[in-house]
């Protein structure tokens, strides 16, 4: 069998989009925060609950403060992409048609050594966890496959089957790229090429220093505090809207001052100010607010509630 | 006769949790059969990243008609009573028969149970059983209630013999049995049918499966070795890492490759470590430079270029993986040098220990403390243990133990070396942690068993004061562990260590002899091991000095010696013989026999014998138990069995002769005195 190989990063991502698309899925946008992970996205972690069938795809730009190493290792970096899918319920064949998406990005299965190692998902901050595998593709981590059990301290019924793909690495492997700013993100033969580096070797360096070095911690602990409030504020109010005379419970709005909460202990956590006590109780506090996003949603007509 | 062959056809199963989801499979199966009346000649249960399968052979077709007989009411009881019975046994009153039994006439059913097709039973059996399946962990999906390890697909369920072969009805949840599965994911995806164990099997392999977990460990172990041993390598071995990877795949193919020269000179550890964590990896050593050079890699299923994408894909993780364990590495190297850890000392202080016990910072303060203290006993200097104890902790900040925490302690004795402290501290940062098992090595140098008593004594001190002991099976601080480490120290080093010493100068406000309670606790478990028994140790504790664990086994082990001659036992015997007598006289004459016995009212030659064993041997008894000669003072002890069995055959205690009754007692007395100067004989069972 003759793979057709992708020439670029952009290329990559565009067959996913293309991929899921065909199968089905509904291809959303980024979500427009700071997040650490796809999950994050309002698209996973509040639409996976409630009862009403679920189908999207979405590359999310995520931050991980802590993994910045100035642009200098060949595959961490504190800002890189993910590809999210998630379908809910989880169709019988989920795993085939995961297989079909490598196949569709270039990677041959007669030649390569797929496996499903078990790797059980579980977000402390999210309240959330499930069942499932990191897939290897000759020994790398290509994905991670998670059916959804509980989120938000919700059981999931249905379940949801989630796919998070690691672009990154993943391009670098189908690509056979060694350090992922020499990667191509575009069509190395148009007149304008541009390499991961030229795009995001500088972001590394500057978000790097600022992560670990610069960003004004008393600042952070007082926007942390601030979401925190803004959350349960939000959630306090009526769910009937005075102005409209409309039932209108706000879990969206919560849910994003909780993605806040979560991102800005991500930076405190970069900076090395927080011990071990203390890491607990803020990702208790996040979880908190994560479990109220939910409960709010589920009462929502999105989360199977009819108004 | 039949035979059964079940498979459970899944996603992927966790590695760790095939061997015994097997074990469960069958047991649940088999016990169930023999419960229905279904007895079976042989059974075997296994199992592949995918499929759980059991075969049973020579199963009976149908269970036997089970007769049982059962009383009723009396005939003269009321018409209520012999309604329920009926409706209980439904049977009619034609079928009842009256018998006459002690209280009367009364009514006796016979019931017949007819016998049930096996089919019958091995359906309801299997659905109870996948529904009840005991996983560590099991989840549901897609719209189902139905849990499993993952995703359930498909059941073959089929009795067999020899004419033929049959699917017994079964539906769980949407899944009916069959006779068909699949083989391997990739290199034989399509199903196929099977007419029994053998064919499943056979036809199992020509898909490419094999089976037996034991056989896919062989044939990678074997090969490994081949492969090695072709190059100048040998396999390092890893048994727990050979088990989980004949679990990843189902069709073991072995592949080697090469470590690039730049991560050669990383800490073999480190390199050992970071294979097989991450990537399952096993180590090849080269056998002329002693060195790992090289990885054996397995993976599920042959391809038209001999692996050979397999194994570059695998490589280049590899050294990306490296690479980072480099950048660790070079880091912490930097910083060890720099300034000798302290950077990593300031930063425990950040750390937490446990809530309620403060920091990691505030605990090395202790450490620091402790092992002066208990450097004496270790035969340390305490300057150097000191010094060492400063700095046992200290790699716990540093960048490798945060990604790989076992290798704590060991990274602290490279970044010891690399700060310029002495070999005695780079030493103890690595075995201040051990012993952590029954057959961990345990430390032998002076500085390192200071250390690594401190690190235990702290923390078992701390954890009792703040009242946080183990309960049954919930020990969620290792504190077992911790006092078997303080066991083995003690015992392996022959330390004379009195522990309430130790306790009092640790973590105030523990109660320490609770503590000393537990220790012995764990003593008996750790004795039992080496066969003496914990009435022995019981009467060993009972002694003074029973802080001093070496002084308690030291008794406890001769006492049991001791006990296993002849002579042994019979003096125990005879000690219980003077017990008893004595203490009954006691209860009945209200007076204490302590006085000392007069050989002049002895009437008979055989309490003269006593007098003399007891004259000679009394002193030598005395003495050895001073010098903690316990072999020596239980031989003198049992070397009294003559006298003391011919003074019970010949002397009768009791007589009308007050003078010579009381004089016997009290030579009683004395034996039994002599007796519990080397152990609390009253406390042996038997």
């Amino acid at each position: 069998m003759t793979v057709d190989v992708p020439k670029s990063f952009q290329d990559i991502i565009l067959r996913l989009q293309t991929y899921w698309s065909s199968k089905g899925c509904a291809v959303l946008q980024p979500y427009d925060m700071e997040v650490g992970a796809g999950t994050f996205h309002p698209a996973t972690t509040l639409r996976c609950l409630g009862s009403r069938p679920w189908s999207a795809a979405y590359v999310q730009p995520s931050r991980r403060p802590t993994d910045g190493r100035y642009g200098e290792n060949p595959n961490r970096l504190q800002h890189y992409y993910q590809y999210q899918v998630l379908i809910k319920p989880s169709p019988p064949d989920l795993q085939e048609i995961y297989l079909g998406s490598l196949e569709a990005i270039g990677i041959d299965m007669d030649l390569h050594d797929i496996r499903f190692v078990e790797d059980d998902w579980e977000s402390p901050t999210l309240g959330a966890w499930g069942l499932g595998w990191e897939v290897w593709c000759d020994g790398m981590e290509v994905s991670q496959f998670t059916y959804f059990q509980q989120v938000g301290g919700h059981d999931c019924h249905p379940v949801s089957g989630e796919l998070t793909y690691g672009l990154e690495r993943l391009a670098m492997y189908v690509l056979g790229i060694d350090h992922v700013m020499d990667m191509p993100f575009n069509n190395p033969q148009t007149p304008i090429p541009l390499s991961y580096g030229d795009i995001f070797l500088q972001t590394e360096q500057e978000y790097a220093r600022w992560n670990f070095d610069v960003v004004n911690t008393t600042m952070l602990l007082r926007h942390f505090e601030d979401a925190e409030n803004e959350c349960k504020s939000i959630l306090d109010q009526e769910h009937l809207d005075p102005k409209t005379g409309r039932k209108i419970i706000m879990a969206h709005p919560a849910y994003d001052q909780c993605i806040k909460a979560s991102h800005l202990f991500n930076l405190l956590d970069a900076r090395g100010i927080i011990s071990v006590t203390e890491r607990q109780a803020y990702i208790g506090r996040v979880r908190a607010l994560a479990k109220k996003c939910a409960d709010a949603f589920v009462l929502t007509q999105a989360g199977g509630t009819p108004q | 006769m039949s035979d059964l062959l079940i498979e459970l056809f899944s996603e992927e199963i966790p590695a760790r949790m095939q061997l015994k989801a097997a074990e469960d499979l069958k047991k649940l199966i088999t016990n169930g059969l023999v419960e229905a009346g279904l007895t079976y000649s042989g059974a075997a249960a296994f199992s592949t990243p995918r499929r759980l399968v059991l075969t049973v052979q020579g199963l009976l077709d149908e269970s036997p008609t089970v007769c049982e007989e059962r009383k009723g009411p009396r005939v003269d009881a009321s018409e209520k009573a012999l309604e329920g019975f009926l409706r209980s046994t439904g049977l009619d009153r034609k079928a009842l028969e009256i018998r006459n039994d002690k209280k009367g006439q009364v009514y006796f059913a016979t019931v017949q149970t007819p016998g049930r097709l096996a089919a019958v039973i091995i359906a309801e059996l299997l659905e109870k059983s996948v529904r009840s399946f005991p996983w560590p962990k099991s989840m549901r999906w897609g719209v189902g209630s139905l849990r499993w390890v993952r995703p359930l697909h498909t059941i073959i369920c089929l009795l067999s013999d020899e004419a033929g072969a049959q699917v017994v009805p079964l539906e769980i949840d949407g899944i009916t049995a069959s006779d068909h599965t699949s083989g391997h994911r990739f290199m034989a995806p399509k199903p196929f049918l099977v007419t029994g164990f053998e064919d499943y099997a056979a036809k199992l392999k020509r898909n490419y499966v094999i089976l037996q977990p034991a056989e896919r460990s062989e044939m990678i172990l074997q090969e490994a070795e081949n492969q090695a041993f072709a190059c100048g390598h040998e396999l390092v071995s890893d048994p727990s890492l050979l088990a989980e990877v004949s679990g990843l795949v189902e069709w073991p193919v072995v592949l080697m490759g090469s470590i690039e020269s730049e991560f050669l000179d990383l800490p073999p550890e480190v390199l050992r470590t970071s294979m097989k964590e991450h990537q399952k990896f096993f180590s090849l050593r080269n056998v002329k430079t002693g060195r790992i050079e090289r990885f054996i890699t397995v993976a599920n299923r042959e391809t038209a270029d001999q692996g050979d994408t397999i194994l570059k894909g695998n490589q280049k993780v590899l050294s990306a993986r490296l690479s980072d364990a480099k950048f660790f590495w070079e880091n912490d190297l930097r910083v060890a040098k720099a300034d000798g850890m302290a950077t990593w000392l300031a930063m425990l202080a950040d750390v937490t220990f446990h809530n309620k016990l403060g920091s990691e910072a505030a605990r090395i303060k202790r450490l620091v403390s402790l092992s002066q203290d208990l450097a004496p006993f270790a035969k340390a200097d305490p300057a150097l243990a000191k010094e060492a104890a400063l700095v046992v902790k200290a790699d716990l900040a540093s960048e490798m133990v945060y990604e790989f925490p076992e290798l704590q302690g060991l990274m602290g004795r490279y970044y010891s070396q690399a700060s310029g402290l002495a070999d005695d501290i780079a030493q103890a940062c690595e075995m201040h942690y051990a012993p952590l098992g029954p057959s961990d090595a345990v430390p032998d140098a002076p500085v390192s068993i200071a250390v690594a008593l401190a690190d235990k004594i702290d923390k078992l001190t701390a954890f009792w004061a703040i009242d946080e002991k183990p309960t049954g099976s919930k020990d969620p601080y290792a504190l077992r562990r911790a006092a078997l480490g303080v066991i083995r120290l003690v015992l392996e080093n022959e330390l004379a260590l009195p522990l309430l010493t130790a306790f009092s100068k640790a973590y105030p406000g523990a109660d320490t002899e609770n503590l000393l309670g537990f220790l012995h606790d764990r003593l008996k478990v750790f004795l039992r091991d080496q066969d003496i028994r914990h009435d022995i140790i019981d009467a060993a504790v009972a002694m003074e000095g029973s802080d001093d664990l070496m002084l308690v086994t030291r008794r406890a082990r001769a006492l049991a010696t001791c006990l296993k001659t002849a002579d042994g036992e019979n003096l125990l015997q005879g000690f219980k013989r003077a017990n008893n007598i004595v203490m009954q006289a006691e209860q009945k004459d209200g007076v204490e026999y302590s006085y000392g016995a007069d050989i002049k009212f002895a009437e008979t030659d055989e309490e003269r014998a006593l007098f003399a064993a007891l004259e000679t041997n009394e002193p030598v008894i005395k003495k050895a138990i001073q010098a903690q000669d316990f072999t020596l003072a239980m031989e003198s002890l049992a070397s009294l069995r003559p006298s003391v069995d011919g003074f019970f055959d010949a002397v009768q205690v009791n007589t009308d002769k007050q003078v010579v009754r009381r004089n016997r007692l009290n030579l009683l007395s004395r034996m039994r005195s002599v007796c519990l100067a080397v152990a609390d004989l009253s406390r042996i069972e038997g």
